[in-house]
């Protein structure tokens, strides 16, 4: 298995009094190393990276009954090396195979790791992406549609930014005129709804389905939703008959099926949880069953109100994006010269999240007069998530209200955010500004909210316990 | 019964892997209470397990029988006992240092090297009795040993992991588990394959739970302790039998298995005989025999029908009467396809396969089977098998049982037996290897300190071996011992004896014994501690009670908590006087009646005096003065002639 390699790089993560007792026994990372301790206990297995935030003091071995154990450097006696296996970060390659009969779906990659294997030995993820490697993770994706990919970069899903969304969009726009059937996105979850919203608006008029997917548990792992979710947002993108920009996540936490959000309208509520993602104040769009038996269908539309696929539609790509945008979730004692602060260095817009049906104290009234003066466009969303921002309830509301903060209805605030960098991006005048944040592209903002949008349930109540019994699964 | 096998010809070895949950507050990666068993739930989950790819871009052998198996995994929920961590709906909290220490203190008790820096692993486990795939699972020590029958067993290692979910039920492609005991955790201390006999084995495993049981930080009780056995003869290779959960057990499964490989063996030399080696030499054919079967009273193709289903029939070339040749005791070829099928295909309408030879009886039986040979074209040395269920399932059953038969050429297959009543196995599945391992990145390492193995060596319980040596010097049965390390008496009657002064029998047997036979008698004897067992032992060693009131005290101070043994033993009536008063009342008693018998003697007349004088002095004197000043004095006591 040894063989001339390039064994650059040896030390890996490793410094201080743990680098020194590799250095004294030439030994390094990959090294197949049997190494005794002042105890006499011989540890047989290859050198790990360390990593760069654990301590200097110890070496990390896999040993060959698949266990990693540390080692203090201070306690090594011995240690030669006895082989040398670096691992190989390469996925197998199958060919996907194509058939004339199937949808063509165009798979957009960002970086979130939807498909990957695993390294055995460090415990990396290694992304599974090219078709033929997703072949090899998933194969049920060839008996859905033919898949083209491609990989627009690699971040996390915290590092998204505005150029990667303009990107994303000329991609996307790019790929409906090569005629795909649907366009899949892979994408971290932590900001997949604010991308969802920013692809809302802009990429418009879309004549196919544009899906936003990625997992909660990582590939890698065998209870993984990676594979499910990929398949559905596949199925999604070549077959569902809604044409819009959508999210395609667990609906429950069980492997039962999938849920479709409308970009614009749903959440990360859970910072784990399969399920993490809901509709917000509306119901979603449609159920994705991954597995339909006879009589059942892959998918059940669960409202009426969506724009239908249509191939002769012709999509608009409007990329306008204002970078000087903030959003700021009040609270009590929330300082005046925050406000300022974000006006004088010329910010353009600022997104409130205030409390109640949208509120904030009086002390920052004159901060806010200050900054629309100076041209800034202050929008107000609510910080309960669900419901509308109704400032003419109260007074202090109406205050705002002639101050010039323009209330956003039940917008959500990630939602707003992005909406005002859009708009911000292209209008100038109040007027228009504030005429094209309250008119709605694609229902982030809603003209009623019916009684089904909103269902936090309590456990404990015998009746949700009821239901959680039997239903919740 | 167990028929002879000479274990040394055949080369029998076995080593163990012994698991102990620890007696800890919480689970090992959560916050939820560890020990909270429940039988109701007030949730469920439904997942799915599949293969992750692994290094060289295949799977896993064991993950790829698990995923053929396709199976619906139902998780039970209750939420007193699980949060979303165990529904791998949430990333693990820290590990449990109290779990840490347990395992350092069972690792030092075994002479072993404590590892420095302790690192989590994930160890695949796709049959779903863990929701997350995998087992979180560490060594903490490597490196040890046993004293063993005069020599040393050597302990690899021992790990600290997350314990499984509970089967509650599985049939067909569904299988369900209950969650409460998920996540606690547990120890697993893994032996060198050293054990020559069932009988060592026996005693390996009651070695291995005295030295947990004396750490006094494990639990007890059913299923608290679980033992894997890997048993291998010459020639043969390592099957793991699991769940043993009684050493005594492990003597029949022991000698069973090895006598299943050594049949093992035999059939592959009589496969070698017929010319099959290698994977390309088992042929197989399949054939759908549903329609032979309509209309017949085969209750088999009724129910397989009913459900959708058919019956198949699979002709393996040249394998003619190999499914009778035996394997375990009672047990023939056959039940090994049996075991492959049911678990893998998921097919467990029993008898689930058939051969040519025991198709299930009904009218025109033979008739049908020769239909079956003819539709399968089987000659004279080929074999016919029945399977039956939906036809996805019979497929992968037809193609198990070609892979057992490539396993047979083989020799014996590495797997993983479970242990059934009878002392036999049935299999449950393919050993897993090395790939299924690999490092937990949600977890960081626990460095392990000098002077934290320092402090937990400092507090560490004696050593079975080392008690049970001082107890033999001291003359306390050895049964009496092994009660005392195993229920936790012993740490009790040391501090006694370093407190009291007592004599280490005395205390041993009154504590031991005598607890023993008062929680019999319905006493709550588990409420006295050392502190209790000091107190009436000082009055004992102070000259205020007498041996033969400990037990009545013990019992009267467990009855009422807080009661000084001094007044207990007051309320019974122990008032010692001195010899003088006490002999005095003794001789101004009336006579006794005294009834002379044939064959009456010296002693037993002795007896009599000796039992009516204690009566009279009740309290007032320890029973072996008042016997010897009995025997001394000669009778205190008038006896009638």
């Amino acid at each position: 298995m040894t063989a001339p390699e390039d064994r650059s790089d040896r030390f890996q993560g490793y410094r201080g009094p743990a680098r020194a007792v590799l250095e004294k026994f030439g030994i390094g990372v990959w090294s197949d190393a049997e190494i005794e301790n002042d105890a006499g206990s011989v540890f047989r297995g290859v050198i790990l990276p360390r990593s760069e935030t654990f301590d200097d003091l110890h070496l990390v071995v896999k040993m060959w009954n698949g266990y990693n154990v540390g080692i203090a450097a201070s306690r090594v006696k011995t240690a030669r090396e006895i082989g040398y296996r670096k691992a190989s970060y390469k996925i197998p390659e199958k060919e996907f195979p194509r058939d004339g009969a199937k949808k063509n779906v165009t798979l957009l990659g960002t970086g979130g790791t939807i498909a990957s294997r695993l390294d055995y030995r460090t415990g990396a993820v290694i992304p599974a992406f090219t078709p033929g490697e997703l072949y090899g993770a998933v194969p049920e994706l060839a008996d859905i549609a033919n898949l083209t990919t491609h990989k627009l970069f690699g971040v996390f899903s915290e590092n998204m930014g505005p150029t990667h969304y303009v990107a994303l969009a000329k991609a996307i726009g790019e790929e409906i005129a090569k005629g795909a059937a649907g366009i899949v996105i892979g994408h971290g979850t932590d900001t997949m709804h604010h991308t969802g919203a920013i692809l809302s608006f802009m990429v418009q008029n879309s004549p196919v389905p544009i899906v936003l997917v990625g997992s909660q548990r990582s590939s890698d792992r065998p209870s993984s939703d990676a594979a499910l979710n990929l398949m559905s947002a596949v199925r999604t993108a070549a077959e569902c008959d809604i044409a819009e920009v959508m999210l395609c996540m667990f609906g429950p936490t069980s492997d039962r099926y999938n849920l479709l959000h409308r970009g614009t309208r749903c959440r990360k509520m859970h910072s784990s949880y399969r399920s993490t993602f809901r509709s917000i104040g509306t119901t979603p769009l449609a159920m994705v069953n991954p597995f339909p038996k006879e009589n059942e269908a892959f998918f059940t539309y669960l409202r009426r109100d969506t724009i239908k696929r249509d191939h002769s539609r012709v999509p608009v790509i409007n990329t306008a994006f204002e970078e000087r945008v903030t959003i700021q979730y009040y609270y009590p004692n929330m300082n005046p010269d925050i406000v300022d602060a974000l006006s004088e260095k010329g910010y353009r817009g600022l997104v409130i999240a205030g409390t109640g049906l949208g509120h904030v104290n009086k002390p920052l009234y004159p901060a806010l007069r200050r900054a629309i003066e100076r041209g800034m466009t202050v929008v107000m969303t609510v910080q309960t998530i669900w419901g509308y921002a109704q400032m003419y309830v109260y007074d202090t509301g109406r205050d705002l209200l002639d101050l010039g903060v323009i209330p956003l209805d039940n917008m959500l605030p990630e939602a707003a955010y992005m909406k005002l960098c859009w708009v911000l991006g292209q209008e100038t005048d109040p007027t228009r500004i504030r005429e094209r944040l309250t008119t709605p592209v694609n229902h982030e903002i809603t003209p009623r909210e019916p009684h089904n949008g909103y269902l936090v349930m309590q456990g404990g109540l015998p009746e949700v316990e009821e239901f959680v019994r039997k239903q919740w699964k | 019964m167990i028929e002879p096998l000479d274990y040394g010809a055949v080369g029998l070895i076995s080593g163990l892997e012994v698991h102990q949950q620890l007696l800890t507050r919480r689970k090992l990666f959560c916050r939820c209470p560890a020990g909270l068993y429940t039988r109701t739930h007030d949730g469920e989950v439904l997942r799915h397990m599949r293969p992750t790819l692994s290094e060289l871009g295949v799977y896993d052998g064991t993950a790829l029988m698990e995923f053929k198996t396709k199976k619906e995994i139902v998780y039970l929920l209750n939420h007193d006992n699980v949060c979303t961590y165990e529904m791998d709906d949430t990333p693990p909290f820290l590990v449990d240092q109290e779990a840490i220490d347990v395992s350092i203190e069972l690792c030092l008790l075994m002479h072993m090297d404590v590892i420095d820096e302790v690192h989590f692993a994930r160890k695949q486990y796709l049959d779903g009795s863990i929701p997350t795939g995998f087992q979180r699972t560490a060594i903490v020590g490597v490196n040890g040993w046993l004293p063993f029958r005069g020599r040393r067993l050597t302990v690899t290692h021992v790990s600290v992991e997350e314990d499984s979910s509970r089967e509650v039920m599985s049939k067909g492609h569904r299988i369900v588990f209950r969650t409460d005991r998920l996540g606690m955790p547990l120890t697993e201390t893994v032996t060198g394959a050293e054990l020559k006999s069932p009988e060592e084995v026996r005693d390996a495993i009651l070695l291995a739970g005295l030295v947990s049981r004396s750490t006094r930080r494990v639990r007890t009780g059913i299923g608290a302790g679980r033992e894997d056995v890997n048993v291998s003869v010459r020639g043969g290779d390592r099957v793991e039998i699991k769940g043993v959960s009684k050493a005594v057990y492990a003597v029949k499964l022991v000698h069973n298995e090895a006598v299943r490989q050594v049949n093992l063996l035999k059939i592959a030399a009589d496969l070698r005989g017929r010319g099959i080696v290698a994977d390309a030499d088992v042929k197989m054919h399949e054939a759908d025999v549903t329609d032979l079967f309509a209309g017949t009273e085969a209750g088999i193709a009724r129910r397989a029908a009913a459900s959708g289903g058919r019956v198949w029939a699979v002709r393996v070339e040249g394998v003619a009467g190999l499914s009778k040749h035996p394997t375990q005791p009672g047990l023939d070829f056959l039940h090994e396809l049996e075991g492959r099928i049911r678990i893998i295909a998921c097919l467990d309408e029993p008898p689930v396969v058939s051969d040519a030879d025991r198709f299930p009886e009904f009218p025109g039986r033979d008739a049908v089977r020769q239909k079956v040979g003819a539709r399968t074209g089987a000659g004279a040395n080929d074999e016919v098998f029945l399977v039956w269920g939906p036809e996805a399932d019979c497929r992968t059953a037809a193609e198990e049982i070609r892979l057992r038969f490539v396993d047979a050429a083989l020799g014996v297959p590495k797997e993983t037996r479970k242990s059934l009543v009878s002392g036999l196995t049935t299999f449950e599945r393919i050993l897993p290897g090395a790939d299924r391992m690999y490092p937990d990145t949600d977890s960081p390492p626990t460095r392990v300190t000098a002077d934290r193995v320092g402090q937990l060596r400092a507090g560490l319980a004696p050593a079975p071996w080392e008690r049970a040596e001082r107890y033999g010097v001291w003359g306390v049965p050895a049964e009496t011992t092994d009660f005392l390390i195993r229920r936790g008496g012993a740490a009790i009657v040391d501090e006694v004896v370093k407190k009291t002064g007592a004599a280490g029998r005395t205390v041993a047997v009154e504590v031991g014994q005598g607890a023993r036979a008062l929680r019999r008698a319905g006493v709550p004897v588990e409420r006295l501690g050392a502190a209790e067992w000091t107190a009436i032992f000082d009055l004992y060693t102070d000259a205020r009670l007498p041996r033969e009131w400990i037990r009545p005290v013990a019992a009267a101070v467990a009855r009422n908590p807080g009661l000084k043994p001094a007044t207990a033993a007051s309320a019974l009536g122990v008032d010692l006087k001195p010899a003088a008063a006490w002999q005095e009342a003794l001789g101004a008693q009336p006579d006794g009646k005294y009834e002379v018998r044939a064959g009456d003697g010296p002693e037993r007349r002795q007896r009599f005096m000796i039992g009516r004088a204690r009566k009279v002095v009740g309290g007032t004197a320890p029973a072996r003065e008042v016997a010897e000043h009995v025997r001394r004095s000669g009778s205190p006591v008038k006896v009638r002639p």
